[in-house]
């Protein structure tokens, strides 16, 4: 048992978990969701109730009526029609959904969007000016040609401006360290670094 | 995902009450109809997934008490409220200058992100990420108490080899647990039953024959804050965390140490590893091998030896009894060598 088999460096190759996987559900049929007191259950009528709640997005209100299930992420894509957040795994491991929420980057994904009533909450589009000139990272970003496919890119944004403004883009190590919550598929990971310092130097100050 | 209601308590006290009145009183917290949000980075992913089902949220954010989001550095120590984020707590300069240990194992936890979004409460309750808890379809005697355990046979690199039972081998996987184990912190909680403390080292329960037992915690008890004694010393002190990849990783071998040494002597050594074991866990026969010895690497050796030995490792993650030693031996040498 405490011998890693010949099969492969982890023992076990795709094939066979994957075989597992079913097997497995197949063996243990009960499963289910375990029987809960009903008396301590919310209603069915109470859980269907929507919530009313105000975010401001970019500076506008919204008054939104929502299952409280709705993510941030799916409230910002679906509701405001602001599709520029991206939804990647969905689960808080790529980074590909980050907004700013009161100026602080966060996974838009991981959060109920009813936990950010009477938040300031920011997403790419919210970052050029009225004239249309892009945020200095924006602009750096395009530089450095810091993206290939383009998918993570408004992630990447956002969380590098929450980067910057908590003071962690000091060195290369620091940005690569504290970056390391937005995956980049295409890894486009240099571009992205020198796009950082860039941006970094032009907003010092401002 | 399953539907909820949503409520926002103002007060502590009603929080609690309002978990009692819809739990019933031997629910576990992780279990209970109604469930405690902060962060929401564990449980919301955990209720998208189906592994937590509660039909009632309580949102801890508007709790009005104002020590919940403080960090208060005092004679007697460090307190910090139960709803400061991950991220500040690093980022705070008396918790980086008085315990690095703390500062070190929040730092190199989750992403920038996350940090900004998990409280510390939250964090030190993170529930595992045992592949076989988190997928519903497999036997899991932690999500679903006699199912069986389906990491046993299955895909177990990066499961315990430490605190392990027959019915679970899930790994605890923070690393601030680990700090707050090694230097002896209280947790603050009140509950509809009044407000207790409990020493950290209690806070977390061995799987044993009921791994679905996580904590102390009844399901109407809330963190309000965790408090780390004055110990001078401690400013010598360090989290050293081993990873598959560089950044945003879970532990498979970490370890906090503290040091008070008297020239290379160990006049009290303080350790605790993470990645390794089922519950945050204080290695006290390594302690106790190096008190009142001098520190290299022979007698770090010995402590790592002694930490280790009722080790049982399985198919996949036998390795992690050698990286264990290894990542304490090192952490010892580099905690001796740190100036302060």
């Amino acid at each position: 048992m405490s011998q890693p088999s010949a099969l492969s460096a982890t023992g076990l190759n795709r094939r066979s978990f994957m075989t597992g996987t079913a097997s497995a559900a197949a063996a243990v049929p009960l499963l289910g969701s375990p029987v809960k007191a009903e008396a301590a259950h919310g209603s069915g009528a109470e859980l269907r109730q929507p919530v009313v709640t105000s975010l401001r997005i970019n500076k506008q209100s919204y008054e939104l009526s929502i299952d409280p299930r709705t993510s941030l992420l799916d409230v910002l894509r679906d509701h405001a029609g602001l599709t520029g957040t991206k939804k990647g795994c969905d689960h808080g491991q790529c980074g590909a959904c980050t907004v700013l929420v009161d100026g602080k980057r966060v996974l838009s994904c991981l959060s109920f969007a009813v936990m950010n009533g009477g938040k300031e909450v920011t997403t790419i589009e919210g970052l050029a000016s009225s004239d249309g000139a892009l945020h200095p990272m924006q602009q750096a970003f395009i530089d450095h040609d810091a993206f290939q496919c383009g998918y993570c890119t408004p992630g990447q944004i956002m969380s590098a401006i929450g980067c910057v403004n908590e003071g962690h883009a000091q060195s290369e190590g620091d940005i690569r360290e504290y970056m390391s919550g937005n995956i980049c598929r295409c890894a486009a990971y240099p571009n992205i670094v020198a796009a950082i310092m860039q941006a970094r130097d032009e907003t010092k100050g401002a | 995902m399953r539907p909820f209601v949503y409520e926002q308590p103002t007060e502590i006290s009603t929080a609690a009450a309002m978990a009692s009145r819809f739990t019933r009183r031997d629910d576990q917290p992780t279990r209970a109809n109604a469930q405690f949000i902060a962060g929401g980075t564990n449980l919301a992913d955990y209720m998208k997934l189906g592994v937590a089902q509660p039909d009632r949220l309580l949102d801890l954010n508007r709790l009005a008490d104002p020590g919940l989001r403080q960090i208060r550095v005092t004679d007697d120590g460090i307190r910090f409220g139960a709803l400061v984020r991950m991220g500040e707590a690093a980022d705070h300069p008396d918790v980086k200058r008085r315990y690095p240990v703390i500062a070190d194992s929040l730092k190199l936890a989750a992403s920038g992100q996350i940090r900004n979004m998990a409280s510390l409460a939250g964090n030190i309750l993170q529930r595992t990420r045992c592949e076989y808890f988190r997928e519903t379809s497999w036997a899991c005697n932690k999500r679903v108490p006699g199912s069986g355990c389906a990491a046993m046979e299955g895909f177990n690199r990066q499961h315990a080899v430490l605190g392990a039972s027959d019915a679970c081998i899930a790994t605890y996987h923070g690393d601030f647990a680990q700090a707050l184990m090694a230097l002896d912190a209280i947790v603050h909680a009140e509950g509809a039953r009044g407000a207790r403390n409990i020493p950290f080292a209690k806070l977390h329960r061995q799987p044993g024959d009921t791994p679905h037992i996580e904590t102390d915690l009844a399901a109407d008890e809330i963190i309000t804050a965790i408090e780390v004694p004055a110990i001078p010393w401690a400013r010598r002190s360090l989290y050293l965390k081993i990873r598959d990849r560089e950044s945003y990783a879970f532990a498979l071998a970490s370890a906090a140490v503290a040091l008070d040494l008297d020239g290379d002597g160990v006049r009290e050594a303080r350790i605790a590893l993470g990645g390794l074991a089922t519950v945050p866990w204080r290695a006290g026969k390594a302690e106790e091998v190096l008190q009142g010895k001098p520190l290299d690497e022979h007698s770090a050796t010995i402590a790592a030896d002694a930490a280790f030995a009722d080790a049982v490792p399985r198919q996949h993650n036998a390795f992690k009894t050698e990286l264990g030693k290894r990542t304490l031996v090192r952490a010892l040498l580099e905690t001796r060598d740190m100036k302060v």
